[in-house]
């Protein structure tokens, strides 16, 4: 038998069907559900007189539009977003799939929510109307975000219509320097490939850098790979995995865990598979980084400056042009010494406990910049609960920070935490395109700890330097 | 589904590049639970100013492209979110057409379950339809799903790659779902192996 990588075994232990030229009926194990993308799916079903096939395997939560005040429990004031909300929680109801209301202290953000309630496992196919679904690589899954058209295809046969992708290799090697994170990984890695680098592909990370990263850290490197355009990301499980899943609510007990065991230790990519794309990054090389423009590949360590257009070639120069005017920026301007006005720490990519430590970590004894609104949206119900536990909500409090209920927030602005025009926002979440965290609103992307130096100093910050 | 088998239109030019889910349509406008009626604000933080007037230089406010059936974009087109809500919105403003070096793979996806052809060609291809999409109304283009063609205003023709069942299912408007119905018996003997080979599941 040839060579397999981690992503032909586990897209070969899903095939429902295949066609002559390839088209296949992939098999899905985990369907998660929210309020934004699912309700003209449900409306689908409905008309057509169709049933979900596999409530057991979906999971549904709203998450993007809840508001993260603690009075949300009154209601939420848009009636628009209300809707939304009122719609999955009917549609929950109907369709009898697994269900965190907005009330349930478990609800938070639908890929914090899947691996905390042990609902995502090493070898499965997971799929979400959102494209951060790629999060659920970190465990050796077969993740990736689908449109609502495919949101219903799924509801209702369990199934996707797929032809596969090509396998890309994106190795770590060596160790991280001190105060280099996950999130400096994921970025500099689409700085390297750009925003189009992985289309067609997906990404398996590898390497001494990556195996050495808790599966917090795992799952922000593999939450980033649809924004370096790849289908998805995965990371091959080991004893890391396993230990995290281990005795998760949904996780399986008893010989189902040792029979689930044994499979999961033959997910790894056999030697001499066949990558069509490699790229590899020296660990030691990698710096915290942010970007300075409007799309993700816009990275940048932080000592450097930001860049002239004439320093890029073909369609990025007027891009660039156009992002500097964006965000206000001048060519040749240390990134340091970028003011911020809101720094918000959360969302998929880092709205986990390790993030909420190590950020709080920066900010223990010292208090946020004048003027500066800062604020912390922890990814779940239990992530903050914990965090109060530990004291930690406690450090964000003192240091001047709005402690917050758990959701989406800030990283879309589809509920009411938004930047107003011409606000500079330094942000832990995922995407820093125009207008992403509000019209007009300037978004710098970093690291959990760079984001609380940030909030600190009043402008972005070379963690490094800060006693 | 609209079958999509051969138009002819104007074709509008943005060669920007990384043009993403959220310039195609802003989060604010992905709160309904509708389909329709998304077109009015596709682009719409490129298209209007902050009191809702239109700009006037933005291409589909110009008076040659308002009518425009195709778009020719700049690289990796409809990068980002999953939201169907983009080609909701592209659709329902009439475009049924997008020409680019290459798309965010779901929003790549998601146009076909819409009616909207996405064409992937080389630069150089793209550019000259650029080009020509410049000229405005004037340069009206062909696009024959059929034959894989597209013919520029000049004539000049160009064959471009797609997916044989992508294909078919666009020349003939099918519904996925229909057509995955039919195969149910693989799905069900699939999930009585799986249930043996992955019990956990």
């Amino acid at each position: 038998m040839s060579p397999k990588t981690l992503y032909d075994k586990i897209w070969d232990a899903h095939i429902a069907h295949e066609a002559e030229d390839g088209t296949t009926l992939l098999y899905i194990d985990r369907h998660l559900v929210h309020e934004v993308t699912s309700p003209q799916a449900f409306e689908g079903l409905r008309m057509a007189g169709r049933t979900v096939r596999a409530p057991e395997k979906t999971i549904a939560v709203p998450d993007h539009n809840v508001p993260t005040t603690e009075d949300r429990v009154n209601g939420i004031d848009n009636e628009e977003s209300r809707i939304q909300v009122e719609a999955l929680d009917q549609n929950a109801k109907d369709f009898g799939i697994h269900y965190y209301p907005v009330s349930d202290v478990r609800q938070g953000i639908v890929h914090i929510v899947g691996p905390e309630q042990g609902w995502t496992l090493p070898g499965m196919t997971v799929v979400c109307g959102d494209s951060h679904t790629a999060t659920h690589g970190a465990f050796g899954a077969l993740a990736h975000g689908i449109g609502t058209s495919e949101v219903e295809h799924v509801l209702a046969t369990q199934t996707l219509i797929q032809k596969k992708s090509k396998n890309m290799k994106v190795e770590i090697t060596g160790k991280l320097k001190p105060g280099v994170t996950a999130k400096d990984i994921t970025l500099a890695v689409i700085g390297e490939t750009g925003t189009a680098g992985g289309t067609g592909y997906v990404i398996e990370y590898c390497g001494e850098a990556i195996r050495d990263l808790s599966m917090e850290g795992r799952m922000t490197v593999c939450n980033m790979a649809i924004e370096g355009g790849a289908r998805a990301g995965l990371i091959a499980p080991d004893e890391t995995t396993y230990e995290y899943v281990k005795g998760r609510p949904h996780a399986p007990k008893g010989a189902q865990w040792d029979a689930a065991l044994a499979w999961w230790k033959t997910l790894y990519t056999d030697e001499d598979a066949h990558f069509d794309k490699v790229v590899t990054l020296k660990g030691e090389d990698i710096a915290p980084v942010v970007t300075w423009g409007t799309s993700p590949e816009d990275v940048l360590p932080i000592t450097a400056t930001v860049p002239n257009p004439s320093d890029f070639s073909g369609g990025k120069v007027e891009a660039a042009q156009r992002a500097i005017e964006y965000m206000g920026l001048e060519a040749g301007q240390k990134l340091t010494d970028i003011k911020i006005d809101t720094v918000f720490i959360g969302s998929c990519t880092n709205g986990r406990i390790e993030d909420l430590r190590a950020a709080a970590e920066v900010l223990k004894g010292k208090k946020i910049a004048d003027g500066m609104r800062a604020m912390v949206v922890p990814g779940s119900g239990l992530v903050r609960a914990q965090a109060e536990e530990e004291g930690i909500a406690q450090i964000f409090i003192d240091a001047g920070f709005e402690w917050r209920m758990a959701g989406c927030s800030m990283c879309l602005a589809m509920n009411p935490d938004q930047l107003a025009p011409g606000e500079r926002c330094a942000a832990t979440s995922n995407r820093n395109f125009e207008g992403r965290q509000g019209r007009g609103g300037r978004t710098h992307l970093l690291s959990p700890q760079m984001a609380a130096a940030a909030a600190v100093t009043g402008h972005l910050t070379d963690i490094r330097d800060l006693t | 589904m609209e079958k999509f088998e051969k138009i002819t239109g104007v074709a509008a030019p943005m060669p920007l590049i990384n043009i993403d889910t959220d310039m195609i349509i802003p989060k604010l406008f992905l709160k309904t639970i509708k389909r329709s009626g998304l077109g009015v604000n596709l682009f719409d933080e490129m298209r209007y100013d902050d009191d809702r007037n239109e700009i006037p230089d933005f291409v589909l406010n110009k008076p040659a492209y308002r009518d425009a059936e195709i778009i020719i974009a700049g690289d990796n087109f409809g990068c980002g979110s999953s939201r169907e809500h983009a080609p909701w919105a592209i659709k329902d403003f009439g475009i049924r057409c997008v020409i680019s070096t290459s798309f965010a793979d779901i929003f790549f996806n998601n146009c076909f379950k819409n009616g909207i052809l996405p064409i992937v060609l080389p630069e150089a291809e793209r550019d000259f339809l650029m080009k020509d999409a410049e000229n405005g109304s004037n340069a009206r283009m062909t696009i024959d799903l059929e034959a894989q063609e597209i013919t520029a205003s000049d004539g000049t023709v160009i064959s471009f790659e797609v997916d044989a069942f992508k294909k078919h299912c666009l020349l003939e408007g099918l519904d996925d779902i229909g057509q995955t119905m039919a195969k149910v018996d693989s799905i069900a003997s699939f999930e009585k192996q799986a249930e043996v080979s992955r019990p956990w599941v």
